[in-house]
Formats: C-alpha cells, sequence, structure tokens
C-alpha cells in the first residue's frame, strides 16, 4: 500500500485538488494523510509527497514533520515541495530557485524513473541546494532537479510528474 | 482566503468556482471578454451571458474587454486581476484549466506577480470524470460553439446529457475528440447550475456554421425564478 502525503498548508485544501488527486488517478489505491497528521509509516509499502500551490512553502516550517523520514528505509518519492521536505530533513539546504512552467530536463546519472532529455512542468519558487547528502540525478538550467539518497531508494524530484511525466510516478511504483 | 474566479460561464469554470466555494470565500467572478473568436486563452461564445450568469449566482463581475491578440490578452488578464485585487481584496485566482500549460504557466506567473494565490482545482481531472459531475450536479449546460470534424450544426445549442456524453465519448475513440472540449473542439454555455438562484432561459438564438466551426449565439435571454 502507497501512502500519499499531503503537502498542502491545511487539510482538504484547493491544492488537494491540484496537487494530491492528481497523484491519485495515477498511482490508483493508496491512503492519504496530511503531513501534520500523526500517522506510522511503517505499514506503507512506500510513500509519495506531493507538491503545493506556487505561494504555500508552510512545509519549511515543520521539520519536525519529516523526522520519520530518517528512519524509513523503504522507497519514497518527494515531488517538488515534498522533495524540499524530504532533503530538509536529511540535513540538505533549500534556496530560493523560481521556475513556472515547461523546462528542460537533463538526465545526469541512470536511474530507474527516467532518461535522456524531457520537458516538464516546473512550479515552484524554492530548489535543493546542491549537496552530498544527495546524489544530483538530474538538471535543469536553473535548478536541480532531482535527487537520490545515496544508500535508500528515496527520490526527490522537482518537477511536476503528474503534469506531463507520469510515467516517472509509474517507473516510481513498478 | 478570498478568491476571485476566472469565469467564463462554461461549464469548466462554473465547475471550478463550484469546487472553489466549497471551500473558500468567493468574492468576485472576473471575465475577460475577447474579440478574437480563436483566442488561445479565454472561451468566446457566449461571454457576455457572464453578466447574467453573475446575477443569477448573486456574485459581482469584473468584466475587461480585449482585442484578442496572443500576449496582449494576458495584458488585459492581468488588469481584470489588479482590478479584482483592488475592488475585493481578493487573495487568490481560481481557474477552470485542466489540462493546458499554455494557460495554466501564464495565469500562474500573473499570480505571482500580484502576489496572489493561483487554484486551478480541475487540474487533471478526467474528462468523463468532468462530465459526469456535471451531469451529477445537475447542471443545465449547453453546447455553444463546436470547432473540430464531425462535430455540425446538429451539436449546436444541445443540451449536455447523459446521452449527449455517450456520443462525445465515442466520437474520442474514432476522431481523437477530447469528450470534454478541452482541446477547443467544442465550448459551452451554463444556463443553471445547484448555487444559481435562478436559471437562465434562452429566448431567441442563432446558429452560425460554417466549415467545421459554429457558434449558438444567445441573442436574448433572462433569468427566471427556481
Amino acid at each position: 500500500m502507497t501512502l500519499v502525503l499531503d503537502m498542502n498548508m491545511w487539510k482538504d485544501s484547493l491544492g488537494a485538488d491540484e496537487f494530491v488527486k492528481p497523484i491519485l488517478s495515477v498511482i490508483g489505491v493508496c491512503e492519504v494523510r496530511h503531513y501534520l497528521e500523526e500517522f506510522d509509516t511503517a505499514p506503507y509499502d512506500r510513500v509519495i509527497l506531493s507538491g503545493t500551490p506556487l505561494k504555500d512553502d508552510e512545509y519549511l516550517n515543520h521539520p519536525d514533520a519529516f523526522k520519520w523520514l530518517k528512519k524509513y528505509d523503504k522507497p519514497v518519492l518527494g515531488i517538488c515541495a515534498g522533495m524540499q521536505a524530504m532533503a530538509a530533513a536529511y540535513g540538505a539546504k533549500v534556496e530560493k530557485c523560481q521556475e513556472i512552467g515547461m523546462a528542460e530536463i537533463r538526465t545526469l546519472v541512470d536511474n530507474p524513473l527516467f532518461s535522456g532529455t524531457f520537458k516538464a512542468y516546473e512550479l515552484h519558487n524554492y530548489a535543493v541546494k546542491s549537496t552530498k547528502k544527495f546524489i544530483t540525478l538530474a538538471e535543469s538550467n536553473k535548478c536541480t532537479q532531482a535527487i537520490k539518497h545515496p544508500k535508500k531508494p528515496q527520490y526527490g524530484i522537482l518537477f511536476h510528474p503528474e503534469a506531463r511525466n507520469i510515467d516517472v510516478m509509474e517507473a516510481f511504483i513498478r | 482566503m478570498k478568491l476571485g474566479v476566472l469565469f467564463s460561464g462554461g461549464k469548466d469554470s462554473t465547475l471550478a468556482l463550484q469546487k472553489a466555494m466549497q471551500k473558500e470565500e468567493i468574492a468576485c467572478l472576473i471575465t475577460v471578454a475577447s474579440k478574437n473568436p480563436e483566442s488561445y486563452m479565454f472561451h468566446t461564445p457566449n461571454i457576455d451571458v457572464t453578466r447574467m450568469q453573475a446575477e443569477s449566482i448573486g456574485l459581482p463581475l469584473v468584466r475587461v474587454e480585449t482585442s484578442g491578440q496572443k500576449e496582449l490578452e494576458l495584458v488585459d488578464l492581468s488588469k481584470a486581476i489588479i482590478e479584482a485585487k483592488k475592488e475585493h481584496r481578493i487573495e487568490g485566482v481560481v481557474t477552470g484549466a485542466i489540462e493546458s500549460v499554455y494557460q495554466a504557466e501564464r495565469i500562474q506567473r500573473i499570480c505571482d506577480k500580484l502576489d496572489l494565490w493561483c487554484h486551478n482545482p480541475l487540474w487533471k481531472l478526467d474528462q468523463e470524470n468532468l462530465l459526469r459531475q456535471i451531469l451529477e450536479n445537475q447542471y443545465r449546460v449547453i453546447i455553444s460553439g463546436v470547432f473540430a470534424h464531425p462535430l455540425d450544426d446538429s451539436w449546436l445549442g444541445r443540451e449536455i446529457r447523459a446521452d449527449t456524453i455517450t456520443e462525445l465519448v465515442k466520437l474520442r475513440e474514432k476522431f481523437q475528440i477530447s469528450p470534454s472540449g478541452e482541446g477547443g473542439e467544442i465550448e459551452t454555455t451554463v444556463l443553471d447550475a445547484p448555487f444559481f438562484k435562478k436559471r437562465i432561459e434562452i429566448t431567441k438564438a442563432e446558429k452560425k456554421y460554417a466549415l467545421n466551426s459554429g457558434t449558438y449565439d444567445i441573442i436574448e435571454a433572462r433569468t427566471v425564478e427556481k
């Protein structure tokens, strides 16, 4: 069973319609929790952390809500806000880096989620600063686009795969 | 959060309005009336009916006109949003965008510049699911424009019902037409929805059709108590 974490500022928001529901329509059966709710990740096979609207960066003010990541060894996919929260939980820094619209993504390291150069939809004000805590898998002209934990199957991607690259999400849940 | 809804009077912006009303406070509707029937950004048939729809719903309407030149219409959209922010103190904008990153990106940029939230509650919604929600919510929607083969003039003015949806889905299988018209194949006008205090009755309309495209122009209409 997959757990999808709603990263929006509050539960059942308009942001969830836009950033959580499209994930559910790709992955099918799953459970959804808000990131500030109490939950136990142990029963889940994998966790997906959603994105948020451009103006919603409240998740950066709640680092304690992502402490569970360090103890969780199963697959994780952090999308946009989810990537930033995941990286911050492992001690990486987040910096201002805005992209809105389609961008060209270049793969730097072979990985199971994507390959080559492709276009993807971007909507963010922040990005993960280049760090040795993660392997950088892809980049655009402006920002780090994808990272992987060096030991665990835990990925962060900055673009929104639910918008134009659902094959990336399908590869993650395969 | 006080929001303004970009409102064309068609099914998508009306459903986006309904979803936004369920979660936030709606301060106004915002309409950009484009004189360009081939606008990339804005729905054009019967755009003036939005005045009557706003009255039926009971919301103020911020309306601006645009010549519809490709990037100039974005300047006019920006003006409309600025007016809504000033007059109605909106903190964000709601759109009916479903698939178009062209539309979404441009509106996101305008909202970012104006320090406003941008919400797209129908984003990536499956087209059949969207049409089903229209039926389940007992909307009365007519097809007010057709812009793709094999949609002929018999579709103009037709109400969207279960049988219409079945036919549109069949056309998708054969002609790759988007059943909800997301690719611009059809445009719609909403005459009634659960949150309309009055319904709209068309008293005079005219079909115009040539070369695989046409419109159902509402010439006279009135609001009727429900």
